[in-house]
């Protein structure tokens, strides 16, 4: 590991990448390896799914890279757009009513854009409480001048939730991106990666625990497979996956580890919420056919990350002391 | 590419960017045969909303009912719907010598498809108006023409009457098996059982 330390930036960031396309090749072709044989139906329905869920990943690599190749701007941009149709979605799985139509604007026109031009700009103090102070504010205000009373404190209370959720989380990406650390400058990439990485692991290793085990849900009544022993194995292997990628971080390893336990952690949380939330608009699925407007199912992947990376984006200035 | 053509995409992107503009073609695939779509009618948006959902070579030969005296009353209105749409016009006041289904008669009868919204105009909320005899009397002239039910769901959040700036949310377009007026039918049955085939379509899922 220490001989990785010592390539430049650039021989990195291309081993990075290497290694990433490598992986994703190499399971998409025992993928297709697999379509090869006869398959019962059953099976046929696993293989379909894993073919979806790996579609996803591979565009969302690609992603990541031209995120990467192409500098600041286009990385910022490319995440407010994610963030757009995760918002877009969320709002339209919510209830509200015509008074909040100008607070959407302000919501989908302004905050949006003006969060993600503040993390492109570095401006990270501002960035911190724009939406938590001033939004905050400014939505019940333009609300109430809706002249409607009806169910008015959840109203505003779910596109205030939606906006924290799908701009203020999703914002943190681009930041991890950009954010200079001492020592650690121009490398915001690998921080991306290892919290995408780190997540992700937590979340497979949790579902596949959580049907090993079959333990008592803990809460049956919105997930049916989250409980604590699964939980807790699903973040100590994100920390130890965390401690595995603690060279390409600006971490030691055992802080690496630790950052890894609550990115994974938070990310599994932000899984179950995002679920206790799916049960409450009376879908199963963000996407597919149960949605109301054929939804793409966007929110349900980027959940998880929105709510791991500012809790991340946090631990790692704290961290800093800056 | 003209400046009309190119207009017309990037209108389509816009739609398809605020409100997904997803066609679901439920009772009957979007093929180019001669059609006459109705559909519930809550918003100015409904028509691009419809358009959008469509693919790109029906969109030429598919063609929406503008009203005379709103939609030619500025330049840049008046522009929108001849250029890039294609519309219909039609006048809201009745006048004694003129069939006001006249143009409609005359697009169908040179081929194309058409758009309309039977309730006549934009309804609030919940289940739609009854539908105006337009329809019937369409469906009389032209029996070899599909008449293909179409709900439009969530349009009303997007741009609620009164405002100018659309909210993205997403909306949806679900297409209904083609509908025939049975042989000797009463005008008044028709069009209820017309509005029911809209209606049902709202729980399809």
């Amino acid at each position: 590991m220490g001989a990785l330390r010592s390539l430049t930036i650039e021989q990195q960031i291309g081993l990075l990448f290497l290694g990433l396309f490598g992986v994703l090749g190499l399971v998409s072709l025992v993928g297709f390896g697999r379509t090869l044989r006869e398959a019962s139906p059953e099976q046929q329905e696993l293989h379909e799914r894993f073919k979806r869920e790996l579609r996803a990943v591979w565009l969302g690599a690609v992603l990541f890279w031209v995120a990467w190749v192409s500098g600041a701007v286009v990385a910022t941009i490319l995440f407010g757009v994610i963030s757009f149709l995760a918002f877009r979605e969320f709002i339209t799985l919510t209830q509200t009513r015509r008074a909040d139509h100008r607070s959407l604007l302000l919501a989908f026109f302004l905050v949006l854009p003006l969060q993600f031009v503040l993390a492109g700009s570095r401006h990270f103090d501002l960035f911190t409480v724009f939406i938590p102070v001033y939004v905050f504010f400014a939505i019940p205000v333009l609300s109430a001048f809706g002249n409607d009373p009806q169910r008015f404190l959840e109203r505003t209370a779910k596109i205030q939730w939606g906006i924290m959720v799908c701009i203020y989380g999703m914002s943190h990406a681009p930041a991890l991106l950009l954010i200079d650390l001492p020592r650690y400058a121009s490398r915001g990439a690998f921080l991306v990666f290892y919290l995408v990485v780190v997540v992700a692991s937590a979340q497979i290793v949790q579902e596949f625990a959580s049907r090993k085990l079959r333990r008592r849900p803990v809460a049956r009544a919105i997930s049916r497979s989250f409980s604590w022993r699964a939980w807790l194995i699903g973040s100590l292997s994100a920390g130890l996956v965390g401690a595995l990628l603690y060279w390409a971080t600006p971490f030691k390893p055992i802080p690496a580890l630790v950052m890894g336990f609550i990115a994974g952690a938070t990310g599994c949380l932000g899984e179950f919420v995002m679920k206790a939330l799916k049960r409450d608009a009376g879908v199963r699925s963000w996407g597919g056919k149960a949605s109301v407007t054929g939804a793409v199912g966007l929110l349900d992947r980027v959940a998880p990350l929105c709510f791991a990376a500012p809790v991340f984006f946090h631990a790692v200035r704290w961290y800093f002391g800056l | 590419m003209k400046l009309p053509e190119a207009a017309g995409l990037l209108l389509a992107f816009v739609a398809r960017l605020i409100t997904g503009a997803q066609g679901h073609w439920y009772g009957c695939p979007p093929k180019a045969e001669q059609r006459i779509y109705f559909a519930n009618h809550q918003s100015h948006f409904d028509w691009v909303l419809i358009w959008a959902a469509l693919p790109g070579d029906l969109r030429a030969v598919t063609r929406p009912i503008a009203a005379r005296d709103y939609w030619t009353s500025s330049r840049l209105k008046h522009w929108i719907t001849r250029e890039v749409f294609n519309a219909v016009y039609v006048s809201r006041q009745r006048t004694d010598d003129q069939d006001p289904l006249e143009p409609l008669v005359e697009v169908l009868k040179s081929g194309d498809s058409l758009v309309i919204f039977p309730e006549g105009t934009r309804g609030n909320k919940g289940d739609p108006q009854p539908f105006k005899s337009g329809l019937y009397h369409l469906a009389e002239q032209f029996p070899g023409v599909q008449l293909i039910p179409a709900w439009i769901d969530n349009v009303q959040r997007v741009m609620p009457k009164g405002e100018v700036v659309p909210v993205p949310i997403l909306c949806s377009v679900t297409f209904g098996a083609p509908l025939q007026l049975q042989p000797g039918e009463d005008k008044r049955a028709f069009l209820e059982r017309a509005r029911e085939a809209v209606v049902a379509l709202r729980s399809v899922r």
